[in-house]
């Protein structure tokens, strides 16, 4: 038999090392997967880790990192939050969608009229949307004790229908040839999200996730509702006991996070994407739970989390440029870190002892 | 995204890639950026063939690489970028959703030629093409509806957008023409490729008492009920062989590497030009698969006969008397649709009963 026991504290040490102990173990079962399909693991990690920071074209692919980071930072950051306190929201790429329909559906009903203040309207829009979309499950939960776990996870798929209706219906373009597909706020000067300094590729959800980053450090290590959310996540009843009303916490963790996803969609819809489509929902909202996680539920670590899956992303398109290395193998990739962080992460903090079996 | 920077990286990357071999030693560059993977056994697939159709007509002359697997969307700009900085003197975007994001990126480069498949944008550098699937069609509704003993045909659609309504449209006009009684049942799929819900959508139409499909969904799922069911259906997209002889009786399939061989040709003797070309049966763009032997021979004679004269020109698939569902006059007597009227098809013709999601 093979038992877990806890071990006795653990130190920060490894608290930090896991993350970077699990990214070389990836690289490693990575390069071994490499090179049994035949590619050379040397230049294949090279190139997805290497080139789009220092490769040839790196000042096109630098900035990008913080395009593709963004959103997965913003997201996070609000699902770390709910995690610190056992509250699991696994929906956050539903809130992302309907963030940017709401967001999106402020610019396409005021078309095409030209003001400065249509663009913070818009990302209210987006954040009430999330949270909106959010407060669902939470209430469920708070009023029924249904799991937020799985609510939040099947109202991913409800949104993804939404996303389509409004593409094919409501807010289809009515200059677009009958194709599905909102007007694209790219090309609509008030509504858009452009980058702000040339050559940075910074657009405002990067400064949001920059401000994501600031405020929930703040919230989790200065705020007292930080000090409850901690306190309710690693022991719940004494939390109780405390004063903690759990139903508030819930609330409050899958409004923030919810709404922290709106956001990001809206900067999305307006940005990068442009446009409201079936296809709205690219897995941002999934992707930013392994980017929690990674980061060890801590805003930094978040931020340098986001950084590296994004680096994978970019990496990855390089690779099957240069190497014609398979798409399939970047999902691969994520899977795995994840894979190695829980895995060390069970280590640090479990002892594996072999009993004899009564 | 800054134009700068872009143009100075780019046009950086261009003279480091230029020093070695200039003009005819270099070999063309050919980038593809697909929706799929090449694996998908569809839509994509067919392109990749398409792929290595330019491959093998040209051999040294060219080199292809490809991104596979890029939704549409946030991602879709930056790759067709990474594509260009790649050095690839055309680009093939091979789904509609790409088309703003190939029209922003075919801006910033505009000595690369772009051609973006069933788009409506062109621009100096950006061209066009698409098959008309509609003649595929009105083959395998001929043999449809000579060969349903229920009189009742089905067809799982994917989105009520022109291409779909005027497959649906020259199928049942087809059947129709060779069997006065049949009646046509339609289902949304509301998706290209998902093989639960395409199996749903056949199982669903057997149960009205349909006994042959038409599918312009891109899964053999449907096959696979009928297979279990002893009914009949045609193979999509690709020509789905594996079900053959029966229940694939026939197939209309994307031949691309007709039209790729022919681009790149253009290219290389410098004739290009962006056109939007909407190549058909003649083209050998749109091809029907073979005809098996379930098929009574006087039926596949007549489907061989419709399939010679739609590629010769002689006959085409819309041609009066024909009417709207609503019972308004569309053609008269020996009338032909024009592109532009059947480019934005919004109607079924008289006789359909169904509707179309709005």
């Amino acid at each position: 038999m093979i038992q877990l026991v806890p071990r006795q504290g653990v130190s920060n040490g490894w608290q930090i090392a896991t993350p970077l102990l699990a990214v070389l173990a990836t690289m490693v079962a990575g390069g071994i997967l490499f090179a049994i399909i035949g590619y050379d693991p040397v230049a294949a990690i090279r190139t997805i880790f290497w080139d789009p920071l220092f490769g040839p074209a790196a000042s096109y692919s630098r900035p990008q990192l913080l395009v593709k980071a963004a959103p997965l930072i913003l997201i996070a950051s609000g699902l770390a939050v709910g995690f610190r306190a056992g509250i699991w929201n696994i929906g956050a790429e539903g809130q992302y969608i309907i963030g940017g329909i709401t967001g999106a559906a402020v610019a396409l009903a005021l078309y095409p009229l030209e003001a400065w203040w249509l663009f913070p309207v818009m990302v209210l829009a987006g954040l009430a949307g999330g949270w909106a979309w959010g407060m669902i499950p939470a209430l469920l939960r708070n009023w029924f004790g249904a799991s937020e776990i799985l609510v939040s996870l099947m109202l991913v798929y409800v949104a993804q229908r939404i996303a389509a209706w409004m593409a094919f219906g409501p807010m289809r373009n009515p200059e677009g040839m009958g194709f599905p597909g909102s007007r694209n706020l790219q090309q609509y000067p008030s509504a858009a999200n452009p980058e702000l300094l040339t050559g940075t590729g910074a657009h405002w959800g990067v400064v949001a996730a920059a401000l994501a980053v600031l405020a929930t450090w703040f919230l989790m290590s200065r705020h007292i509702r930080g000090f409850h959310l901690r306190a309710a996540g690693i022991a719940p009843r004494a939390a109780r006991f405390a004063g903690v009303n759990p139903q508030t916490l819930v609330a409050f963790c899958l409004g923030l996070s919810g709404a922290l996803a709106g956001a990001a969609g809206l900067f999305e819809v307006s940005g990068p994407a442009g446009q409201v489509t079936a296809q709205l929902g690219v897995g941002y909202g999934f992707t930013a739970i392994i980017v929690a996680f990674l980061g060890r539920l801590h805003p930094v670590g978040i931020l340098l989390a986001g950084l590296l899956l994004a680096l994978t992303y970019i990496g990855g398109e390089l690779a099957q440029l240069t190497m014609a290395l398979p798409a399939a193998t970047v999902q691969v990739f994520q899977g795995m870190l994840l894979f190695f962080l829980l895995g060390f992460d069970l280590l640090t903090r479990f002892q594996i002892r072999r009993s004899i079996a009564a | 995204m800054q134009r700068r920077t872009l143009l100075a990286s780019a046009s950086a990357l261009m003279m480091a890639l230029a020093v070695p071999a200039m003009a005819q030693d270099e070999p063309l560059k050919v980038g593809f950026i697909y929706v799929g993977p090449v694996s998908d056994g569809g839509w994509t697939y067919q392109h990749d063939l398409g792929r290595q159709a330019v491959e093998e007509e040209f051999g040294d002359r060219v080199e292809t690489t490809y991104l596979e697997s890029v939704p549409e969307g946030v991602d879709a700009e930056r790759a067709l970028t990474q594509l260009a900085l790649a050095g690839n003197d055309v680009i093939y975007a091979t789904s509609f959703g790409y088309m703003d994001a190939v029209m922003n990126v075919a801006a910033k480069f505009p000595d690369i030629r772009f051609e973006h498949n069933t788009g409506y944008k062109r621009a100096e550098n950006v061209g066009t093409y698409d098959g008309r699937f509609y003649e595929g069609r009105a083959v395998t509704g001929t043999i449809a509806g000579r060969m349903t003993e229920t009189n009742k045909i089905g067809y799982i659609a994917t989105f009520p957008i022109p291409e779909v309504i005027q497959g649906i449209n020259s199928a049942y006009i087809h059947a129709k023409k060779v069997n006065p009684d049949v009646e046509m049942r339609v289902v949304w799929a509301y998706s290209w490729f998902d093989p639960a819900k395409e199996a749903d959508a056949a199982n669903a139409l057997m149960a009205e008492g349909v006994d042959v499909i038409l599918q312009h969904t891109n899964s053999t799922a449907p096959l696979a009920q009928l297979q279990q069911a002893g009914k009949y259906g045609f193979g999509q997209a690709s020509d789905m062989s594996s079900f053959a002889p029966a229940p694939r009786i026939s197939s209309v399939y994307n031949n691309w590497g007709a039209h790729y061989v022919k681009s790149v040709g253009r290219i290389l003797d410098g004739t290009w030009e962006p056109e939007a070309i909407w190549g058909g049966i003649g083209d050998g763009i749109v091809a029907i698969g073979e005809i098996t032997e379930a098929v009574p021979a006087d039926v596949k004679a007549e489907a061989e006969a419709l399939r010679a004269s739609i590629a010769a020109g002689e006959y085409h698939p819309f041609t009066g008397p024909l009417n709207k569902a609503d019972g308004t006059g569309w053609l008269a007597e020996g009338e032909t649709a024009s592109d532009e009227e059947l480019q934005s098809m919004n109607f079924f013709v008289e006789g359909i009963d169904a509707q179309i999601p709005q």
